[in-house]
């Protein structure tokens, strides 16, 4: 009997990431609407929400749209879900300073994922911010089975409190697999909708009237979050006390084990007083552990109490248990170290990928390339070296037309913007708006690789299938660029190098702007058949390295002479067109 | 007992990915707590990827750091240089053979160094050396070798085979399991 009782209790429980559980979260809590836009490290509870028959799930264009769909839900009486990574919600800020205000109608609930060591990011920002300026509810679990939970009580604390709540997740808590309890949903009948322009409508007048209630608001949520079984005390000893949330809870614990205490904050905004107080009061040396910005630290300073935080912690990357071990206990791991150096190993473009060729071109012409976010970032490695600028979601577009606006004619003929399909619909479309009314002979490429790539292939507006799969309707990009205002719209294949590069010397010549639009699938997306590995004659190789200068990294040079690693290489061709003597063959 | 660690190392696109969930399960059915830690987004491009399998009675951080990996799974050999570091004082290191040179060395800014295994042996450190990759495609493709190396780790670690046989048919799909069951016994025979 016993026996049996454990493997049941073991039955239950599953191996899930943070995201998975989170998605788990959505579905258990009676969501019906989720709307995100992919971003690393916040994609995956998006797509496995879409597995629950009982969630409609979208692909939304951006994250501002995502956010405005799950408000739009949530005010017709639906429990509503949207995700977005730390950048996304700078591109969804608009709706949520103002939902803070409108509060909700069924619960709403927004993921953000921060990534603390840009492990996939262009920065390193810190979300509470947000959360503190639009003045919304914050949570933070610190594993699986956490997301889970923090996901439904955020329906449950949406609805009590009448606003939305954000929960911040971070790399190590999205992407790492703990144990998860599996529960039932709970089914959701819609709540009513009732016209209420007082509260939705934000003109002036009603806005105004609004603001108090958030303040007030805040404070009785600050008065919940003394009591709420969110925030934790763990009571060890009291030479230590630690003041923490999310993953840097689990660093703390693993490192300091009982020798500390800990107050586990679950809400992170607002913050609690008298908790917080009492915790500190207890302790002989408090520290605060947290990643990136001293927010709790700040807090505990307001509150007069004597703290260490930045003092001792780094506001830049991950915490991890060796930096608290090291930093409280001074204490430091034995290590074993390689006695050459170890080349580094950056990620770059996959064998095959499409963009390769196009980045070759525009290495060999060597114009200023306004960059974008997206795998085609990597063309900014050596060898090609072909980005100067990378910023954010669209900047290459708009950037571009600031560029040639200061620098002129010389500048327009000597520079273009690369951006992706998916980047382009998110926003990049405004900024191609822009160069058409205002006027540069600015040169867009789009890298139309049929999908969103970099965050493991989401479909998008013009790939002509929706997060499901489903057939869907999709964007014709010559005809959108047309539409805009651009006349000079070409096609081009970026295998086929030779006219690539043509076309990009004819459209860099021209006195209007133009859109270039470089198109083939993704090597890595199933349908794309490949053609056999090619291989290389020794006899006819000379080793004159003109094939390495495309950096794929199918290609190396051993002994002299090219070889290419028939495990990686898809057949692509583009090496063959470099080859000068022919010494790559089928 | 005390939280064990396990690191996959290798670089973006060789499977490290099944190859956590594989032990991963087969260390949550024998009643562990078990974390695991996955790189998703640029770094998965080809880039040195790293992937962290953590179990114990209780398993708070779910990141590995410098001299805790009880055991180093490396499917390549300068990715098994690289993470030395993380090796614990007399812990196992299992490493494919194979060899990917990094942009760096295909563009001639450095070199890949000579003889990694020989010299790993000569620091002392617990080194089993196996050819994966051939043995993957004896299985009938390249792309098993994560499961060849999960084979040899298996008879490394205190777990009946059943175990592992439920767990590759948890998590390999049913159009793959049997060219990774054969695999994983290829792995196995390595001594």
């Amino acid at each position: 009997m016993a026996f049996y009782h454990e493997r049941k209790e073991i039955d239950m429980k599953k191996l899930m990431l943070g995201n998975e559980a989170f998605a788990r979260g959505l579905y258990e809590a009676g969501c019906k609407i989720a709307s995100s836009y992919p971003g690393t490290p916040s994609t995956e509870i998006t797509e496995e929400a879409a597995k629950y028959d009982e969630i409609y799930a979208e692909w939304a264009p951006n994250e501002k749209v995502a956010m405005e769909v799950a408000l739009g839900a949530s005010i017709a009486g639906a429990r509503s879900f949207c995700a977005m990574k730390h950048v996304g919600l700078n591109v969804a800020a608009d709706p949520l300073y103002t939902a803070g205000y409108t509060g909700v109608n069924a619960g709403m609930v927004i993921a953000v994922a921060d990534d603390p060591g840009m492990h996939s990011s262009q920065n390193e920002q810190d979300s509470r911010h947000h959360a503190i300026a639009s003045k919304v509810m914050m949570l933070e679990p610190s594993d699986s089975g956490e997301c889970k939970e923090f996901a439904k009580a955020a329906f449950e604390l949406s609805e009590q409190f009448d606003t939305p709540v954000i929960v911040r997740l971070s790399t190590r808590v999205s992407h790492s697999q703990s144990a998860v309890e599996i529960l039932e949903r709970e089914q959701k009948e819609l709540m009513p909708y009732e016209k209420n322009p007082q509260k939705f409508v934000m003109m002036p007048g009603n806005a105004i009237r609004r603001h108090p209630q958030v303040e007030e608001r805040m404070k009785k949520i600050a008065q919940y979050a003394e009591t709420s079984p969110l925030n934790r005390l763990e009571i060890n000893d009291t030479k230590i006390g630690v003041i923490t949330s999310g993953a840097a809870y689990q660093y703390a614990k693993e490192a300091l084990g009982t020798k500390a205490s800990y107050l586990k904050l679950g809400i992170v905004n607002p913050l609690p007083e008298k908790i917080i107080r009492d915790f500190a009061d207890r302790c002989e040396t408090v520290y605060v552990i947290e990643e990136l910005d001293d927010i709790l630290e700040t807090h505990c300073k307001k509150l007069g109490l004597d703290v260490h935080g930045k003092d001792t912690f780094s506001l830049m990357g991950e915490i991890s248990q060796a930096i608290v071990r090291e930093k409280i206990l001074g204490e430091k791991a034995e290590e074993t170290v390689f006695p050459e150096n170890v080349p580094v190993r950056p990620p770059v473009m996959c064998a095959g990928c499409p963009h390769r060729g196009l980045f070759y071109c525009l290495s060999k012409l060597g114009v200023m390339v306004s960059g974008d976010i997206g795998c085609y970032t990597l063309g900014a490695a050596a060898p090609l070296c072909a980005m100067d600028t990378t910023i954010c979601m669209g900047a290459s577009v708009s950037g571009l037309h600031g560029f040639n606006k200061a620098r002129g004619a010389d500048a327009e003929k000597s520079s273009v913007a690369v951006i992706g399909d998916s980047t382009f619909m998110h926003s990049g479309m405004t900024g191609l708006v822009n160069i058409a009314y205002n006027a540069t002979n600015s040169t867009v490429i789009i890298l139309d690789n049929s999908i969103t790539g970099m965050t493991g292939h989401q479909q998008n507006p013009t790939t002509g299938k929706n997060l499901k799969g489903d057939p869907a309707a999709a964007v014709n990009l010559e005809e959108l660029c047309h539409a805009i205002g651009i006349r000079s719209v070409r096609v081009v294949d970026p295998y086929h190098m030779a006219q690539t590069e043509a076309v990009i010397k004819e459209e860099l010549a021209k006195e209007e702007p133009s859109v270039i639009i470089s198109r083939r699938p993704c090597a890595l997306l199933k349908y794309v058949k490949h053609n056999p590995p090619l291989r290389v004659d020794s006899d006819k190789c000379v080793g004159c390295k003109q094939c390495l200068k495309i950096g794929c990294p199918a290609i190396s040079i051993h002994n002299g002479k090219c070889v290419i690693d028939h495990t990686q290489c898809v057949g692509c061709g583009i090496c063959k067109e470099m080859c000068r003597l022919d010494a790559i063959k089928d | 007992m005390e939280t064990k660690s396990i690191m996959i190392v290798g670089v973006g696109g060789q499977g490290s990915l099944l190859a956590s969930r594989i032990i991963g399960n087969v260390l949550l059915s024998q009643g562990f707590d078990v974390k695991v830690s996955e790189v998703h987004g640029m770094s998965q491009r080809g880039g040195s990827v790293v992937t962290y399998v953590k179990y114990g009675d209780e398993v708070c951080s779910p990141v590995v750091n410098k001299g805790e990996a009880d055991i180093i799974i490396s499917f390549e050999q300068l990715e098994a240089a690289r993470w030395l570091p993380y090796l614990k004082k007399g812990g196992h290191l299992v490493t494919s053979t194979q060899k990917i040179d990094p942009m760096p060395v295909i563009t001639g800014a450095a070199e890949y160094p000579e003889n990694i295994i020989g010299k790993l042996k000569e620091l002392g450190v617990d080194v089993i050396a196996v050819d994966a990759l051939e043995l993957a495609e004896q299985a009938g493709t390249a792309k098993a070798s994560n499961v060849v190396l999960m084979g040899v780790v298996s008879t490394k670690m205190p777990f009946d085979e059943s175990v592992w046989q439920q767990a590759l048919e948890q998590c390999v799909p049913p159009k793959f399991l049997e060219l990774n069951k054969k695999a994983f016994a290829l792995g196995r025979e390595v001594k």
